[in-house]
């Protein structure tokens, strides 16, 4: 069932290390069930896809990658999006660097409750101490689209949110996803920062 | 043993099967209960039939009308009030059992002794039962309502009785509630909210079932009314066993021939894992404050954790005998694995279980904290069942809440769940935390059970490990068995566990072996009938030859060649029990260790003394759980 990516991490200046001295960034993925979650942590970890069963709690994994002069611990915290798990949710985002959240842009359900999603984020955090990430998954089915580009994209620039539509099957734009988190260069200071705090 | 021997030899007489007056259903009340249901139906006579004909063996379809207190089910049952108050109205509708579970020893004894008993199972079974109509009646009882109830019938399917068929393929959310498939799937199983509300079937949608579930609780809500409790209907096809919980009604319609009994204690295996997910104290929660919740919301995604406990209860025998399995192991190397596990501890983990290809290899705990409890098998069983749905095995490590619950119904543990040898991922650590902030400490427990593992080389150990055959024992014509002692005689309120060979030929095919497991479930359900339990069944089958055997000290069912005679079954079981002795070690985890707030500084922990050389514990939030 998986599938190799096409394109190689090199060519996107991502590299792996296996053990380093690094940052920690801790990252959690939030957003419905189905959406897409665990793919892509898999895709980001293993850079593989493959059929995966709703996750039970919380799934944590970790990855080292090297950007440009860092080197960043990803600590990735992959919730469930069953709704019989959210009471626990906050355990996992507390404290995190960067949030994912994820819907699905062939089910405007799971939209709708990643704006709840959001919601809740703000009401948790002082602006600025998390980097969010809204993440529109499976664009590699773009002919059962139910949200378009254009209102993922407005809803993060309402929220001043990164905002990215991917592919964990495909790959497509995963690198793009982990540059926007650590890259974009007002948020690579910023998260710079928030990381200087956290040196291991 | 050798005076065992002789009380067998003694008390063997021919089972008897004298015809027993009971039905489930002959009260006034239920006639009335049925009529009115039924409405234009007529077969309602039929539910109070069999006064003149046995139901099945008659051992196990007494209806008793004791009241409450019968000493106990095979789990202990949070029955509701109302649901206690009812049963001891004397009505065959309600059924209270006496505690076969608790102590064989304490019944009444018998023994019996078919050697010329029909061949198998079912035909033993059907001889007896004679409650011709009355689950097709139901049956047809719920299809019309729900025709009533939607003038369309998605569940007119029901309204035949189906002739018993092997189990179906493998479920499917989406199947076609009204096709014939769906009607001959051995066994259904629903879960409804009081309100009638679907919450689970484990064929179908829920969705396709509602107005059939409905009806079902319907039915439960009408006796009610009468003060009184729906337990069960009985067909030759078929039998229906009720069983409320809570606000939860779960249903059980099953032509695999299994006891009353056996199936509640299945639908009880089903309670407790969506419990063990949401916690009892949640589900009453969620139904006090709105009655027509529908449960579905939180138990999105679940639904293959429960088809998967189902698939198991039929294929696993650890369920029927509320027992662990664990792997065999040199006693060893069993503990030198637990004393990896001793060493990596941290403040509020309360145990450490590794388990290698879905056995139990040792299982360590807190000594303080859990003074006198000790982790119940089917709460291990939901553990692993639940386990096997994670993606742990892709994910690395898993975190997650998890209710234990014949520990505490109503609280949470955390899970910490990871594969120590990826990427085969056979050998599973579980650690079980009672404090949720404590993945970080409990990760790192796991970093130095790995560290532990490395040095002594322990996963290759593991990996060599293997069940055996029962050619092992050396015992000819024994072709298979399942021996379940009930108390390793070294440790007192240690885990109930049992032993038994790998199923070889001619029980290799997955066919053959649910046959021999039916064959199992049939002689266990005459050794634990309510009525009239047995402490010693010889059955002559028409492939094989069974004996089952209870005593004091074990429980042990046996599968020989047809070939056997009676006097050799008795000595080759005299052999498999010196075997079983002599291998005990090996064959069950015989010093389960406890730490307190220190690793225990030697293996035989039972002593309970423990050094003192780490951090304090006391404290470790466990009360609060309490
Ligand atoms: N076509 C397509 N399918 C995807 C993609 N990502 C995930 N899927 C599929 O969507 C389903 C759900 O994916 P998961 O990664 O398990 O979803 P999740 O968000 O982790 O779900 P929970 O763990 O229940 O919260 C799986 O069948 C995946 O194979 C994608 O980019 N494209
Ligand atoms: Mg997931």
């Amino acid at each position: 069932m998986s599938e190799v990516r096409v394109r190689g991490r090199a060519e996107t200046g991502l590299k792996f290390h296996g053990e380093t001295r690094a940052l920690r960034v801790k990252m959690v993925l939030l957003g419905s069930s189905g959406v897409g979650k665990s793919s892509l942590a898999l895709r980001f970890s293993k850079d593989e896809f493959k059929a995966s069963a709703p996750t039970v709690g919380c799934a944590y994994l970790t990855q080292v990658v090297c950007l440009h002069d860092a080197t960043l611990r990803f600590e990735i915290w992959d919730t469930a999006g069953q709704e019989k798990y959210h009471s626990v949710t906050p355990l996992y985002y507390r404290g995190a660097h960067a949030a994912l959240v994820v819907y699905d842009i062939t089910k405007r359900e799971s939209f709708i409750r990643a704006q709840l999603w959001l919601k809740e984020l703000e009401k948790q955090y002082i602006p600025g101490e998390t980097e969010v990430v809204l993440v529109g998954n499976k664009m590699d089915l773009p002919d059962d689209r139910e949200v378009s580009l254009q209102e993922g994209r407005s809803l993060a620039e309402r929220g001043g949110l990164l905002f990215m539509e991917t592919s964990a099957k495909s790959g497509e734009q995963m690198n793009e996803l982990l540059l926007t988190i650590g890259s974009n260069p007002e948020h690579k200071i910023r998260i710079m920062q928030l990381l200087e705090r956290n040196r291991v | 043993m050798e005076e065992e021997h002789q009380d067998k030899e003694q008390s063997e007489t021919v089972r008897c099967s004298e015809p027993q007056s009971h039905c489930s259903l002959d009260e006034p009340d239920s006639l009335q209960v049925a009529n009115t249901i039924s409405l234009e139906n007529s077969s309602p006579v039929k539910l109070d039939c069999s006064t003149e004909k046995p139901c099945r063996s008659s051992s196990d379809t007494v209806k008793d009308i004791d009241s409450t207190n019968g000493p106990s089910e095979p789990e202990p049952e949070p029955e509701g009030p109302e649901g206690d108050g009812m049963s001891t109205r004397s009505s065959e509708l309600s059924e209270v059992r006496t505690g076969e579970e608790n102590g064989p020893s304490s019944q009444p004894q018998g023994t019996a002794y078919e050697e010329d008993q029909p061949e198998n199972v079912s035909d033993s079974a059907s001889t007896d039962n004679t409650l011709e109509d009355s689950s097709e009646f139901v049956v047809t009882v719920l299809a019309r309502g729900s025709l009533e109830d939607q003038g369309e019938g998605p569940s007119s399917a029901l309204s035949e009785a189906s002739s018993p068929v092997q189990a179906q393929a493998p479920s499917h959310r989406d199947e076609d509630v009204t096709a014939e498939s769906w009607r001959r799937h051995r066994k259904h199983v629903f879960v409804l909210s009081e309100a009638g509300k679907p919450i689970y079937s484990r064929y179908g949608n829920e969705e396709a079932l509602s107005s059939t579930m409905g009806v079902m609780m319907a039915l439960v809500s009408f006796v009610q009314s009468g003060d009184n409790t729906i337990r069960s209907i009985y067909s030759d096809e078929h039998t229906v066993v009720f069983m409320q919980q809570g606000p939860l009604v779960l249903v059980s319609v099953s032509c695999s021939r299994q006891s009353e009994q056996q199936l509640r204690s299945e639908l009880l295996y089903v309670y407790n894992q969506i419990v063990s997910m949401l916690t009892q104290a949640s589900i009453n929660r969620i139904f006090e404050r709105k009655k027509n919740y529908d449960l579905r919301r939180l138990l999105a995604g679940s639904e293959k954790i429960l088809d998967g406990l189902l698939n198991l209860v039929d294929s696993d025998p650890s369920f029927l005998l509320s027992a662990v399995h664990c792997l065999p192991l040199a006693s060893s190397l069993r503990d030198s694995l637990s004393q990896i596990l001793q060493k990596a501890i941290t403040p509020n983990l309360v145990f450490s279980i590794l388990i290698a290809k879905n056995q139990l290899l040792t299982i360590v705990q807190e000594k303080t904290v859990i003074e006198d409890t000790r982790l119940e098998p089917a709460d291990l069983h939901l553990l692993l069942n639940l386990i096997g749905a994670s993606s742990a095995f892709q994910a690395g490590e898993i975190w997650t809440p998890i209710c234990l619950p014949l520990f505490n119904p109503d609280c949470y543990f955390y899970a910490y769940i990871s594969y120590l040898d990826p990427p085969e991922c056979t050998v599973c650590l579980l650690l079980l935390s009672t404090d949720k902030e404590a993945f970080y400490a409990v990760a790192d427990c796991k970093r130095k059970i790995d560290e532990g593992m490395r040095t002594q080389n322990a996963l290759r150990s593991i990996a060599r490990a293997q069940s055996y055959s029962a050619s092992q024992v050396g015992v000819s014509d024994l072709r298979h068995f399942m021996y379940k002692p009930f108390d390793v005689p070294d440790n007192h309120r240690q885990l109930t566990q049992f032993t038994s060979p790998e199923m070889e030929a001619p029980y290799s095919s997955e066919e053959e072996r649910m046959r021999l497991l039916d064959l199992y479930r049939y002689m266990h359900s005459r050794i634990h009938s309510s009525s009239r339990p047995l402490k010693l069944i010889y059955h002559v089958a028409e492939r094989e030859t069974l004996l089952a055997w209870v005593t004091s000290k074990f429980e042990l069912y046996t599968c020989f060649s047809p070939l056997v005679t009676k006097a050799s079954a008795i000595n080759a079981i005299t052999k498999l029990l010196r075997w079983i002795k002599k291998e005990e070690d090996r064959l069950f985890i015989r010093n389960p260790p406890k730490y307190s707030t220190t690793p225990n500084p030697s293996k035989g922990s039972r002593g309970g003394k423990g050094g003192s050389d780490r951090q304090d514990t006391t404290d470790n939030g466990f009360l609060s759980l309490l």
